[in-house]
């Protein structure tokens, strides 16, 4: 198929972007979405002309880098992917599609497609982990019983890759699933809960001071999210923190 | 206590709170309102108590001044911040994809909301104020009038047909703020109810019925005086 492309280009951090309209033709529809621009990068590069910087690594849904926001939507219009894993074949031939960056301030544009997300990672380090010494003496994990009903929700909530879609899909550029799902992934294990106060007090301190908007609950994070993050760990950080302040 | 009051989810819980006490007088407001329409009795009566009680005058009255003012003052501050969380728009949005208009524009729909309240300040309010703190008379009666006033200026108020549509379309938007509101004030204060179909179906009932009741009532005294 034949396709229009609308792309965000934007030299660096300091530049002023702009959107530049782009041909890309004999596009497969069992081509992923980076493959398309693969394509088209190809072509840039053959006219001398600078590439599309954007962000991936796995191409396979799992290291959350490919952020794009494609026809007004986080990683384009299907549901449950990441832009790697959305194909071709959700468009039609003839289309228009308009290519962003991920928005927010806390998300500021390096180049072209690309954005910094080290904001995620600042708050990662504020609190996300136990501190457990892992040096050869770590007791079994099993020998620790956890029902069944906290060890699934735990690990769903560790399903979040970090990909930001939650931020760029939110009217308020809020990071609360993100935030919700990494306080939630401990505060149901018994190995979290040691830590539960000040994680929840340090890592929300730390998204405040990032600059992320306020949560008012529209829901756009969980529709958005590729690995189906549901409001309720929203809701879970709000008791945690609640508990944490009495 | 207080560093949870500053932090973001703070108060997201704080404006919830807010919401619920506004929701929470939003129902008895109505209550004494519809008793206009079966009898004018009862509702002088209940009016006069409200007007002249003093718990309900210097208490409960100065905390729903502050609750109102607390809850739209937050949100236009929780408006300002989230605004500033994406200074760069997007040229291409698909809003409509994965919210609801409604919870999108609480903004907009609070504007609406606000601008009512000050409409119905002057209709009745600031000329209760008036009678009561500036004249001085409590004995909630009129000149020339048998009875209690409160129902026969009820009735004048709803003649002018450009106040009742006032009216009417304040409460389109009260609704609308509420489809959203309702259920999004459970989910900030950690209730897990967006998922919960009953909590969302008391949510939809409220926030169609309360706003129908009150242009029900301003229609009524339109046509019936
Ligand atoms: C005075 C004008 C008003 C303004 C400017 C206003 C503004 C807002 C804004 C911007 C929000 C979004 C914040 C959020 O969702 O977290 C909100 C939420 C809400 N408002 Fe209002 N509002 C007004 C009046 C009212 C009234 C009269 C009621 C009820 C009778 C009400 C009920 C609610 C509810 C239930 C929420 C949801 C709270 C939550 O999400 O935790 N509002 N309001
Ligand atoms: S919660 Fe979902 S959308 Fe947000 S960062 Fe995690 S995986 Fe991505
Ligand atoms: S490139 Fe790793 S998730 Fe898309």
């Amino acid at each position: 198929m034949n396709l229009t492309l609308k792309i965000w280009r934007q030299e660096d951090s300091k530049a002023k972007g702009r959107m530049v309209d782009y041909k890309v033709t004999e596009i497969s529809e069992h081509m992923s979405f980076l493959e398309m621009m693969d394509v088209l990068n190809e072509q840039l590069v053959n006219k001398g002309e600078d590439p599309v910087a954007f962000d991936h690594d796995c191409r396979e849904g799992i290291c959350g880098m490919c952020s794009m926001y494609i026809n007004g939507e986080a990683h384009g219009p299907d549901r449950g992917v990441t832009t790697c894993q959305l194909h071709m074949r959700m468009f039609k031939d003839g289309d228009t599609i308009t290519i962003e960056p991920f928005r927010a301030t806390a998300f500021p544009v390096i180049k072209d497609l690309v954005v910094d997300r080290s904001s995620f990672e600042r708050i990662q380090q504020a609190g996300g982990y136990i501190s457990v010494n892992t040096s050869g003496n770590t007791q079994d994990a099993n020998s620790i019983p956890i029902s069944k009903h906290a060890a699934d929700e735990a690990m769903d909530a560790a399903m979040c890759i970090g990909c930001g879609a939650c931020v760029a899909s939110c009217k308020n550029s809020s990071a609360m699933l993100f935030v919700g799902a990494k306080v939630s992934q401990y505060a149901l294990l018994p190995q979290g809960q040691v830590e539960a106060a000040d994680r929840v007090r340090n890592m929300v301190a730390q998204m405040d001071l990032e600059g992320f908007g306020n949560c008012t609950n529209t829901g756009a994070c969980e529709i958005e999210c590729p690995k189906g993050i549901s409001l309720e760990n929203i809701a879970r950080m709000n008791r945690e923190l609640m508990k944490a302040s009495v | 206590m207080s560093g949870f009051f500053k932090s973001s989810i703070g108060r997201k819980v704080a404006m919830a709170l807010s919401a619920f006490f506004l929701m929470f007088f939003l129902l008895q407001h109505f209550a004494i309102n519809i008793l206009s329409v079966f009898s004018e009795t009862t509702f002088n009566e209940v009016s006069h108590f409200m007007g002249t009680n003093f718990l309900v005058q210097f208490v409960l009255q100065p905390v729903l001044i502050f609750g109102v003012v607390f809850h739209f003052v937050m949100g236009f501050v929780l408006e300002i911040k989230n605004k500033n969380a994406r200074q760069i728009a997007y040229v291409k949005n698909n809003g409509a994809a994965n919210s609801t208009w409604m919870s999108r524009n609480m903004i907009y729909s609070g504007l609406a909301i606000l601008a009512f309240i000050v409409l119905h300040f002057i209709d009745f309010w600031f000329p209760e104020i008036n009678t009561k703190y500036i004249q001085g008379d409590w004995t909630g009666m009129h000149d020339g009038i048998e009875g209690y006033r409160y129902f026969h200026e009820l009735q004048e108020k709803f003649v002018n047909p450009i106040r009742v549509v006032a009216y009417v379309v304040a409460f389109i938007f009260l609704s609308l703020h509420l489809m959203h509101g309702f259920a999004s004030a459970f989910q900030s204060v950690g209730g897990s109810t967006i998922r919960k179909k009953r909590l969302q179906s008391i949510g939809k009932a409220y926030s169609i019925l309360i706003p129908l009741g009150f242009i029900f009532i301003a229609l009524y005294h339109h046509f019936n005086h």
